[in-house]
């Protein structure tokens, strides 16, 4: 009885740990992909964006 | 008289309102390409183009639905068919791709992040865009299965080969370091991330 309940225990925790690394994971995976997502957007885009519409309200 | 178009005219006022849309997701379509493609330069032309490509094809968005997975759609499209186009030109094999896809050449770069890169790196890929997408651009799984073309079910189970796999990657120190030793890297991500979540 004693040895299933620290068993128990055991699989919990080891369930608990899995879960604390899992979750590590995925907050460097956000924190990577927010690294880019807050970098200054390139003139370039806006500007490429901005001749298109242009062209577009021309035609 | 049937209207297959919602806006078969053009509409200033609907252009204008897609146009400011379409800026405020340019971050996110530049983090997405740079997952995808192997270099910032390359990931830039890729998000560029899918812009443009999601501008021409504004008529067929329906506004008030979501234009992040559209877009993020239109521009994993672009990346898949210029690599099939990019393979039948050089014959490029495609182990060579793989290696180039995720790029590490930030010296800067924080040991840990480093790692997770190249731990995503080591991921076949559909495994590695379910995880981004999921775990990083913050979709639904609904959501993700729309943008890679298939079954929800299929994204789910990506997913979890890709953490667990990830997890395996990390803790054994699996991935490839040149001459550094491979290290701890499961423990930097723990401490990092423990450092991240009591910072704020």
């Amino acid at each position: 009885m004693i040895e299933q309940s620290v068993q128990r225990r055991r699989g919990e925790a080891a369930l608990d740990e899995a879960r604390l690394r899992q979750q590590a994971i995925g907050v460097k995976l956000r924190q990577m992909f927010d690294e880019v997502v807050s970098e200054p957007v390139p003139d370039e885009f806006i500007e490429i964006l901005r001749r298109a519409d242009r062209r577009s309200g021309d035609g | 008289m049937p209207q297959r178009s919602p806006r078969a005219v053009p509409d200033p006022a609907n252009d204008e309102a897609f146009k400011r849309e379409l800026i405020g997701l340019i971050p996110h379509l530049r983090a997405f390409a740079r997952t995808l493609a192997g270099d910032p330069a390359s990931a830039d032309d890729l998000a560029q183009d899918a812009m443009m490509k999601a501008w021409d094809a504004r008529a067929s968005f329906e506004m008030g639905t979501n234009m992040k997975a559209w877009t993020f759609m239109i521009l994993r499209n672009q990346f898949y068919s210029e690599k099939r186009r990019a393979w039948r030109q050089t014959q490029l094999d495609q182990e060579a791709a793989e290696r180039t896809l995720i790029a590490v050449d930030d010296p800067e770069a924080p040991v840990a992040l480093d790692e997770l890169r190249l731990g995503l790196g080591m991921l076949p890929a559909e495994q590695r865009e379910a995880l981004i997408l999921v775990g990083a651009g913050g979709f639904a799984y609904e959501e993700a299965a729309a943008i890679c073309g298939c079954a929800v079910g299929t994204v789910k189970s990506r997913v979890s080969r890709a953490r667990k796999a990830l997890q395996a990657i990390l803790e054994d120190g699996a991935y490839q370091r040149d001459g550094g030793s491979a290290g701890d890297a499961m423990s930097a991500i723990l401490a990092d991330a423990e450092r991240l979540s009591t910072g704020e």
